[in-house]
């Protein structure tokens, strides 16, 4: 049944679509959000076993056939990120059962969280370039609301620099779907990496394209030097809305990086490398250097989001089977510690009602299980081993010295080690110190709220434990996405090329 | 707005539009027009009649919620994919049938996902709409 490719966008529109007929009754919304949670994973999970098994999946919307209509394809890096994506959504929307109030249900919060699950899953599977920007604006539409509804002053100071930012984006975007099809004729991305790399094609017009797309996808991946908008606005946001933005929306700019330079914009490499490695380096450096000049504690978590960036675009540049795989690995990775970070950061602010690093204290005594999940997190994402950052950063490494990139590998390296410090000042700071104010009182957190935080800690040890065994799926996307013509074949069939 | 010309003509002019606009959905499948131009003509006739008398003037005969019409519409359109995943002919595949009146005329899902656009069109345009007039007072 090839409607299981569909079903990533099915379940969570309609699933919004009941959530918004029944606004008026407060009580059916978490329960109706979190059975359309549940069925979201079993789908994904469902859909990545299929295409494990039996290759790339491809489903023709309305019949029409391909390159003529819509497609949605999952190979196994869109089929991972799709229940991935499903995942957090899930943890999210059980993290959300205490902490939103009432004025946020009301508005619809279980029923936008679908229409961004949507969003980000729809573009994950399409395979047609203009109908990713559609996903983009669906998943960005619901981004905006949620950033602002409930409304203090500076969130919505904060969704204005997102909206622009973000707008300018889609600008650039449109722009680029619009150059390329005036070149190319075609929208389906398989058909367009085919016209792209015909031997009359004007190689330099399709250069200055991938430019605009490059910069369209990277003010959403938050590269440098287009990453200035995110740490002006995921702070304010309510802890499982930017948990669930920390998770997903710069990794949907990372996919969109990672599926057209892969895939369509594979002619002039040695430019495109070149640039990529630069501006990843740039980011992962800066990122972190800025999370180092931070007491905020959902700041330095947010400079991380970006410094983390610059090893996923990384793989892209370095651009062999073990890169591009390792890449994934690390988004996965990068997905599952932060956000549980931006969960762990949100019982604190419930706990002690501040984020700011000299108020906290005593945290890993008054409660270990909490010091336990942000340890691993933490840990994880600074690269410690067993931990599954551990295994992201050392396939990067490994990719990197295979190009003879030494260089890059170094700063990796460094920037590890910039991590780790980062982490080791939340932890001192706010775990390990005593409390600033002595006795303090604690505000109620309930099992809801712990149980998608303990998960998650548990998920990245997973990763890091059996590394190996997750590792496999992320090497035949590595080379899925190497060697594109199983793509192209499985959307236009054999006799295309 | 106190205006009795205004108060005469948006009388006549709404129920024109609210006619032209389910002329252009009807027609929009397979000519200009469609669920969205025609979702914009009917909620500019709601806005007319907002306008010449006060914001509900027009749409308090409904008695729903502007707003319920965004996921009445949505449910609408996705319902109308499914007739093809019911047929066998796979998610959203046009399916039709021939009502025999006069000519014979053939009425298909393309039609019913316009007439979810449409509801999703009149909904988001009032919910926006109708509350910022009601803000002036």
């Amino acid at each position: 049944m090839t409607l299981l490719v569909a079903l990533p966008v099915i379940l969570p529109l309609a699933t919004a679509v009941a959530g918004l007929l029944l606004l008026s009754r407060p009580r059916w919304q978490a329960p109706i959000g979190f059975g359309g949670a549940l069925a979201l994973l079993a789908a994904a999970a469902a859909l990545l076993a299929r295409t494990w098994q039996d290759g790339i999946q491809v489903i023709e919307v309305g019949g029409w056939p391909a390159p003529f209509g819509i497609v949605l394809v999952s190979d196994m890096l869109s089929a991972v990120m799709v229940t991935v994506a499903a995942a957090v959504g899930l943890a999210a929307t059980v993290y959300s059962f205490r902490v939103v109030d009432a004025g946020r249900i009301s508005a619809g919060y279980y029923a936008l969280i679908h229409v961004l699950l949507m969003g980000v899953c729809g573009a994950f599977l399409s395979g047609d370039i203009f109908n990713l920007y559609v996903w983009f604006e669906v998943m960005l539409m619901a981004s905006f609301v949620l950033l602002v509804i409930g409304g203090e002053r500076p969130q919505f100071e904060a969704g204005l620099k997102y909206v622009a930012l973000n707008l300018l984006g889609s600008v650039g975007f449109l722009s680029g779907v619009g150059l390329l099809y005036g070149a190319a004729g075609t929208l389906n991305m398989a058909d367009l990496a085919l016209r792209v790399g015909e031997a009359d094609a004007d190689a330099r017009y399709y250069t200055v394209v991938a430019m605009l797309f490059l910069v369209a996808f990277g003010l959403k991946a938050a590269v440098f030097p287009l990453y200035f908008w995110l740490p002006a606005s995921y702070h304010t946001a309510p802890a499982p809305v930017a948990a669930l933005f920390a998770g997903l929306l710069t990794k949907v700019g990372v996919y969109s990086l990672l599926r057209v330079f892969t895939l369509i914009f594979t002619q002039d490499t040695g430019y495109t490398r070149e640039l990529l490695l630069w501006m990843s380096a740039a980011t992962m450096v800066s990122g972190v250097l800025g999370a180092a000049a931070h007491q905020d504690m959902k700041r330095i978590l947010s400079f991380h989001i970006i410094s983390q960036i610059g090893y996923m675009t990384m793989g892209l540049a370095l651009a062999t089977p073990l890169a591009l795989g390792g890449t994934l690995f690390y988004m996965v990775h990068n997905i599952i510690a932060k956000t549980n970070l931006f969960f762990v950061a949100g019982v604190v602010r419930r706990l002690r009602g501040s984020y700011e690093l000299k108020d906290l204290g005593g945290l890993a005594r008054a409660h270990p299980w909490l010091a336990a999940a942000f340890f691993v997190s933490a840990f994880s994402l600074a690269g410690v081993p067993p931990l599954s950052g551990f295994f992201a950063k050392f396939i990067m490494v490994r990719a990197a010295i295979e190009t003879r990139e030494y260089a890059v590998a170094g700063v990796m390296l460094g920037v590890g080690l910039l991590t780790l410090f980062s982490m080791v000042k939340i932890w001192t700071e706010a775990f390990l110190k005593p409390s600033p104010g002595g006795a303090v009182s604690e505000g109620a957190v309930g099992a809801a709220s712990w149980v998608p935080v303990i998960a998650f800690a548990l998920l990245a040890i997973a990763m890091g434990v059996g590394a190996e065994w997750w590792w496999r799926p992320m090497e035949l996307a590595g080379q899925q996405l190497f060697d594109r013509t199983g793509y192209i074949d499985a959307v236009l069939g054999g006799g295309a090329r | 707005m106190n205006s009795s010309i205004l108060r005469t003509m948006a009388r006549l002019l709404a129920s024109l539009l609210l006619l032209a606009s389910l002329y252009l959905l009807w027609r929009g499948h397979n000519a200009p027009g469609g669920g969205f131009s025609g979702g914009i003509m009917a909620a500019a006739a709601f806005v007319l009649m907002a306008v010449a008398f006060e914001p509900m003037a027009g749409w308090r005969a409904t008695r729903i919620s502007p707003l319920l019409l965004i996921p009445l519409g949505l449910g609408v359109a996705l319902a109308s994919g499914f007739a093809g995943v019911l047929a066998g002919d796979g998610f959203m595949a046009g399916q039709w049938v021939t009502v025999n009146v006069g000519e014979g005329v053939k009425l298909g899902t393309p039609l019913l996902f316009d007439i979810g656009v449409y509801l999703v069109v009149i909904g988001v345009a009032l919910a926006v709409i109708i509350p910022l007039m009601g803000e002036e007072e």
